[in-house]
């Protein structure tokens, strides 16, 4: 059976006429990692997937799987499983002969084909469909098959082009999982692309967050919330507020309305900084208070969400527990935030 | 249907019944002459005109098998090939489908001709010593029919490869197939819907053509409707054209009929 493999990509750019959709990205992937591409449309993602899967010719750097460069090898040759958007399945084939055809590319041998299959179909819990036509099948089906016939072949690496996306809320969970659980099962390298922060959170070891071509910032999924690298990071993923100002004191940040707050950085006193408080991060009292009138307050359950008008032109978005009743818009409450909680980049 | 959505397709309707309906069945009134089936005997009855008919079925079949021959792989490389390389073919596929069957028919005998334009180039290039024979026999129509059909077959392939989800060829790639198998494996049966209805509509077409063999048959290629069209202008007998029009009109019928049973829903989604 093949291993897994390490995937390195190094400066790869590639143009479309006058946009770079990608513009010098490097990323390593280790054995058996999971690691996710999160960005916008139009943020470079697909047109690194497609390098990867040897689609789309780099116009500079190169894509090595272990060591080996792949760069120009055909996507035929590359030992790469991937599991599209839509699926695409072969509408004329069955389920056993979708699973059945990338070994049945690779010669192998009757026997161990059906063997294989069989194998491929129990692990995505697929067994007794085997006779069954695609579009017999349900989405989260078809999904399955697709999965099941990207691995099928022992690949290298595995690539999930927003394979969630057609599914509803209920069964995307399900399969988000099920993904993570064969993953990590199977131990095999994967590089999932998706436009959804919430589905990067559950599923990865590391993210990629990518905007216009370039890689913002790659970190584990508690870094990449907790200590974002920049606006457009904190922004992108998760409920946010962000103010900008300049380092007035040791600790002190003030902001550019005027307004001070205290924060834990070790950044130079007049150093120009971007300050992130998470929604979720306030609370009745602390450090730094805020009081300010209730102009949006909607119930979510779990908790409330709240917008305030704070003195000096700031709004913010808060989040608090729902005990109690649900403040009212035009009320004035008060809420704070400790240094620990700010986060300064 | 309800009576409310049938009134906009009256006047259609009325046309069609005037203008086609009823023709078609005062023809078939021709062909029952005298209330006995003797047209029909004699029409399915004797050698010479079986012939006619077996020639008929056998050139439609010839030329259905090569429109595919040459229509398959060019709407094929239209539908994968680069915009501009496309626009090309459709221009030189549409350009003849605009244009008069007379004309480009006269065009082939232009062509094809003892003295036509292959035969001078062959003879100046020494391939050939005498004039090949190309016209006023079988070759000639075959040529002239291909020619005249090939769209009907490009059309149809282009449209059913066009259909075809990039994904699935992409994920075959992806999945260890060479460009060989693809074809074999992916485009080939998820094209066949497209085919069919191509080497059908050729078919049924090549089964009543007049105009091609008439003129670059030289008389020596009879096909069914140059029989009947001798039958009214030569001989005058009407009852007999009509009875030879009836049993053409039926056999067209049984065509369409089968290639109905033979089509399964469209697979391609």
């Amino acid at each position: 059976m093949q291993e897994s493999a390490e995937l390195r990509i190094e400066g790869a750019a590639k143009r479309f006429g006058e946009v770079a959709a990608l513009d010098g990205v490097s990323l390593q992937v280790a054995r058996g990692e999971l690691l996710t591409i999160l960005g916008p449309s139009g943020s470079g993602k697909t047109t690194l997937l497609k390098v990867v899967a040897g689609f789309e010719k780099p116009d500079a750097g190169s894509v090595k799987i272990d060591g080996v460069e792949i760069t120009a090898l055909p996507p035929a040759r590359r030992d790469i499983g991937m599991v599209f958007q839509n699926y695409a399945l072969f509408p004329h084939l069955t389920v056993e002969r979708n699973v059945a055809f990338p070994l049945e590319m690779r010669n192998v041998a009757k026997p161990e084909i059906v063997r294989r299959v069989a194998e491929a179909l129990a692990l995505v819990e697929l067994a007794g469909y085997e006779q069954r036509l695609p579009r017999q099948l349900s989405g989260g089906q078809q999904q399955r098959v697709a999965l099941a016939r990207a691995i099928v072949f022992n690949p290298r690496l595995l690539l999930l082009d927003e394979p969630f996306g057609a599914l509803d809320r209920k069964l995307r969970e399900t399969m988000q999982l099920e993904v993570r659980r064969l993953q990590r099962r199977l131990g095999l390298t994967t590089i999932f692309i998706t436009h959804d922060q919430e589905e990067a959170l559950v599923l990865s070891d590391r993210v990629a967050v990518m905007n216009k071509g370039t890689i913002q910032q790659i970190a584990t999924t508690t870094e990449i919330y907790e200590r974002p690298a920049n606006d457009f990071v904190a922004d992108f993923v998760g409920e946010s507020n962000i103010f900008h100002g300049t380092m007035s004191a040791p600790g002190e940040v003030t902001l550019e309305g005027g307004r001070t707050l205290k924060v834990r950085s070790d950044k130079s006193a007049g150093a120009k900084v971007g300050v992130l408080m998470r929604p979720e991060r306030f609370d009745t009292g602390g450090a730094n208070l805020f009081t300010g009138d209730v102009i949006e307050s909607v119930y979510l359950g779990t908790s409330f969400k709240l917008r305030l008008a704070c003195a000096g032109g700031l709004e913010l978005l808060v989040r608090q527990p729902a005990r109690g009743p649900l403040p009212a818009t035009g009320a004035r409450i008060e809420v704070g935030i400790d240094p620990e909680a700010i986060h300064v980049f | 249907m309800s009576m409310r959505g049938f009134w906009p397709a009256v006047p259609a309707l009325l046309l069609l019944f005037f203008f086609f309906l009823f023709p078609v069945v005062r023809m078939l009134g021709f062909s029952l002459e005298g209330g006995s089936f003797d047209w029909y005997a004699k029409a399915l009855g004797e050698g010479l005109y079986l012939r006619v008919f077996w020639n008929t079925f056998e050139i439609a079949l010839l030329v259905t098998f090569f429109c595919l021959l040459l229509g398959y792989p060019l709407g094929f490389l239209m539908a994968t090939t680069t915009p501009l390389w496309a626009t090309v073919g459709f221009i030189f596929v549409l350009l003849p489908l605009w244009t008069s069957v007379l004309v480009r028919t006269y065009a082939w005998m232009v062509l094809l001709g003892r003295n036509g334009v292959f035969n001078r180039l062959l003879i100046d290039a020494g391939i050939v010593e005498d004039p090949l024979p190309l016209l006023h026999n079988f070759t000639g129509v075959m040529i002239g029919m291909v020619h005249v059909l090939l769209p009907y077959m490009v059309l149809p392939v282009y449209g059913a490869v066009r259909r075809l989800d990039p994904a699935i060829v992409a994920a075959a790639e992806g999945l260890g197939a060479s460009s060989w198998r693809i074809f074999w494996r992916i485009y080939l049966p998820l094209t066949l819907n497209g085919i069919f209805a191509g080497a059908v509509i050729v078919f049924v077409l090549s089964l009543g053509f007049y105009i091609t063999p008439a003129l670059l048959g030289g008389g020596r290629v009879i096909m069914i409707a140059v029989l009947i069209e001798q039958q009214v202008r030569e001989t005058l007998n009407w009852p007999f054209a009509a009875a030879l029009s009836a049993v053409l009109l039926a056999f067209t019928f049984a065509v369409y009929a089968l290639a109905q049973r033979f089509t399964r829903p469209q697979e391609t989604a």
